[in-house]
Formats: structure tokens, C-alpha cells, sequence
């Protein structure tokens, strides 16, 4: 496939394995924000081909990862009315709630279907006026302009039979708390290319400044996490801390302004739980007043929702990068993809699950 | 989570810019896409789609970088 394929080569990979290489003089850590890139590491055993003297650390970048156990719990009970459709995407239906997941809830007789899109959710509830359907928006920068675009379509047509359970997440004050953190570890960023297609650089060039950090603007594939990976060493040697786009093919310095607009119109910024992590102020968007009757949370008079976390799980620190998924007592013995105690082992791209799926047959996460 | 794939515009449909879809060629699989937020697409462009809305144009040129970069440094 075009854009994909040429990005995967091998010989390409090995040269800037070898230019990595050359460049280090000195052990350093990198964080990748994104969990769809941390899947690539590992997938691809990037992190096998360069010098043991650099470390890369997995970052927080897994919306799956980080929704709140209290929104899932909401979200068992919203499809647990008769009159409701609730939808999501597919990796959200088995991450663990309080008690139960949503295939549980389906299994209880719960209306749960798995969308590829919110425009899907809506067509659903276009088709089926008699019925409440509930979209579980869950996401980062990458996925609000989506949900914007049903909300404003919704809207515009009346559609009054539709609405979300929001659980949006932002990254640049994730990054923030990370780089704020008293014993961070982090040298410097591989930031995540599909959040910057949308978003734009200007948040990120504010956190390189303050914290003296690199932060490289990223692709997903293997040559572009290779080069991402060349660029932050090649500064962090040089003493530098610039923002620097490798993504350049989708990821413009202004983001997409179009999207950025319907994001605007349709969510606040506001103060947002992070599973693992705890409360992030604006860690998140929610709905502006003006569509609040499309707030599933409200319809439903859900409020005030409080869950203790396990504390047997450690995703928190997976996901803040202190541990590695392999260091966790639980990791592939109490807790694998088919029986997961936290939701870095359910999401495809959780690091537990990426280390699970390929690290264990090899025994360690080195 | 942030999956964005790349995929070659073959037909666009509509005038309304909230409404305006394209069918879109994921090597061979075809979907309908959102333009909502891509006016300025046009046919045969490649987009980054994520969840159904096509987020932005793949630009050929930089799209080369990763390799360019290479030959640069061996020069
Ligand atoms: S291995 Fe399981 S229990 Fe341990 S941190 Fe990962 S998800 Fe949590």
C-alpha cells in the first residue's frame, strides 16, 4: 500500500539504525506519547535495533488506556436501559469497569454495538427514531474533530434521539504533568503525528521551551519513528530543545484549521480523571452548553460516579513511564488480553498488551 | 487508537461542507470518508482518514524526506 509499504523497508530501517548509532555518545531516554506508536516499537522491534544506550520510555498516549473506570461504569449502565443502542469503538468493550465490561453488559442483554465511526453511531440513530442511541467518545485531539462533525450533523438535522458519553482526552497537558514530574526521566519527545495533523505544533513549541526538551512531531510507521528517534538524538547531543516535524507529510504547522474550528464550537477544555494517573487539569474536552442536550451523562442523570482503583494493577506507572509492562508481579500471569486487570493490557495498543503479544515468547521487554 | 490511514480519493460526492463524503481506496478496500474537514481535496489525492473523516492531504514531496534525509547524511 502507498504511504505504508516503503516506510517498512529494512535496509532503509538498518541505515538509520546505524546513523542513530553513530550519532550517540551517551545514554538517553526518549518517551513515544502514542500508544499506536508504541505498538510499532514493539511490533517492529525498533527498540532492538538501536544501541542499548538509549531507552524509550512508553508514554500515556492510549485513550483507551487512561478513560476513567467511572465512564465505563456510566457507560455499562446507559446500555443497560431498554430503550438504548450504545456504541463504540472495539477496543473499549472489553477494558474492565468496576465490575464488569461492556461485553458483559451485551451478555445481560444490553444493546452493544461496535462502530469504526461516531458518523456510523448517528445514522443508527437516524434509522432507528424510537430507540436512544449513545456514541462512548472516547479519544484524543485525533478523534474530537470526528465527533465534532456527528454533533454538528446531528444538529443541523434535528436528531434528537442522539448523543455522548464524552470522555475526551488531551495530550499536551499529559506531557506537562510527565515533564513537570520531580524524578523525570524523560529526555525528550516523540510526539504523536495524527494529534499534530489535527492540532498543529504551537502547544508543543510552549512544553520544549519550558522544560528544555526536544520534541520531535512523529509518524507511525517504522522509518518514521527511526528517524523521529535520529532527530531528538541529534538535538539532545547538541544541547538543543526545538520542536521538529518528521510527519511533514500530514502534519502541518497549523494543524488542520477546518477541524480545529468544528473542534471549537462543539467541546470546552476542562479538568479530566485519567485512569492510572489521576486528575489532569484541562486534560480534556467535554460538550459546550450549547450542546449539552446532546450529553448522554445528563439524559441520563448520571452524576458523581467515585471507583477506587485496584492497586494490584500498576498501569499507572506503565503508562507514566516508571515501569516497564514486564516488571508489573501480574504481567502475564493473573493478568493477560483474556482476563485484564487494567486497560493497558486490553487496548491493542496499551504497552501490557503490546509486550504481552510480542515480548513474552522472548521472556523480557529488553 | 490514533490509527490514520492512508488512502487514495477515487470519487467525491456533495456540496454541503458538513456532508460532503469521498469514496476512498485503502489498497482495494473502498469506504465512504467524510470531507467535512478537507474542503480542498481533490481525486486521486491521498488522505489520512481516522475514524471515518479524512484528516489531511499527504503531500508527495515531504513524503520523501524520510529517505532524502538518508542520502543526504551519506553524501
Ligand atoms: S500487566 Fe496487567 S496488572 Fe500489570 S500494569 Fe499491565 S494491565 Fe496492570
Amino acid at each position: 500500500m502507498k504511504f505504508v509499504d516503503e516506510y517498512r523497508d529494512g535496509a532503509y530501517a538498518d541505515r538509520y539504525a546505524k546513523a542513530i548509532a553513530e550519532a550517540v555518545t551517551q545514554p538517553w531516554s526518549l518517551m513515544e506519547v502514542c500508544g499506536g506508536q508504541t505498538h510499532a516499537i514493539v511490533r517492529f522491534g525498533i527498540d532492538q535495533l538501536l544501541p542499548d544506550s538509549i531507552n524509550l520510555i512508553h508514554g500515556p498516549g492510549c485513550p483507551v488506556c487512561v478513560t476513567a473506570i467511572e465512564l465505563i461504569d456510566k457507560a455499562i449502565d446507559i446500555a443497560a436501559q431498554p430503550e438504548v443502542i450504545l456504541c463504540s469503538f472495539g477496543d473499549m468493550v472489553r477494558v474492565p469497569g468496576s465490575t464488569a465490561d461492556l461485553q458483559v453488559a451485551k451478555a445481560n442483554g444490553g444493546d452493544v454495538r461496535i462502530v469504526y465511526s461516531p458518523l456510523d453511531a448517528l445514522k443508527l440513530a437516524r434509522e432507528h427514531p424510537e430507540r436512544q442511541v449513545v456514541f462512548f467518545a472516547v479519544g484524543f485531539e485525533t478523534t474530537a474533530p470526528v465527533n465534532a462533525t456527528a454533533l454538528l450533523q446531528a444538529r443541523q438535522q434535528g436528531i434528537e434521539n442522539f448523543s455522548m458519553l464524552v470522555a475526551h482526552v488531551r495530550i499536551p497537558p499529559a506531557i506537562e504533568a510527565i515533564l513537570g514530574a520531580p524524578d523525570r526521566r524523560v529526555q525528550a519527545l516523540i510526539a504523536p503525528g495524527h494529534v499534530c495533523t489535527v492540532m498543529g505544533d504551537d502547544e508543543y513549541a510552549a512544553l520544549a521551551a519550558k522544560y528544555h526538551v526536544p520534541i520531535v512531531i512523529t509518524g507511525f510507521e517504522p522509518l518514521d519513528i527511526l528517524r523521529g528517534i535520529h532527530m531528538s538524538i541529534l538535538q539532545l547531543e547538541a544541547g538543543a530543545a526545538e520542536v521538529q516535524n518528521e510527519y511533514k507529510r500530514s502534519a502541518r504547522d497549523a494543524g488542520n484549521p477546518v477541524a480545529r474550528r468544528m473542534v471549537d464550537e462543539v467541546f470546552d477544555i476542562t479538568t479530566r480523571k485519567w485512569r492510572g494517573i489521576g486528575a489532569i487539569p484541562d486534560g480534556g474536552l467535554c460538550l459546550k452548553e450549547a450542546f449539552a442536550s446532546f450529553d448522554a451523562e445528563r439524559r441520563f442523570g448520571l452524576v458523581d460516579y467515585s471507583v477506587e482503583e485496584s492497586t494490584e494493577c500498576m498501569s499507572g506507572q506503565v503508562l507514566q513511564g516508571i515501569i516497564k509492562p514486564h516488571e508489573c508481579p501480574a504481567f502475564g500471569g493473573r493478568c493477560t488480553p483474556e482476563h485484564p486487570l487494567g486497560a493497558t493490557m486490553v487496548s491493542s495498543e496499551g504497552a501490557c498488551a503490546a509486550y504481552y503479544r510480542y515480548r513474552r515468547a522472548a521472556g523480557t521487554g529488553d | 487508537m490514533c490509527l490514520g490511514i492512508p488512502g487514495k480519493v477515487l470519487e467525491i460526492q456533495g456540496d454541503d461542507p458538513l456532508y460532503r463524503t469521498a469514496k476512498v481506496s485503502f489498497g482495494g478496500a473502498v469506504k465512504e470518508v467524510s470531507l467535512a474537514a478537507l474542503p480542498e481535496v481533490n481525486v486521486d489525492e491521498y488522505v489520512i482518514v481516522h475514524a471515518g473523516l479524512a484528516l489531511s492531504t499527504l503531500n508527495e514531496e515531504e513524503a520523501q524526506e524520510v529517505f532524502d534525509a538518508l542520502e543526504e547524511m551519506a553524501e
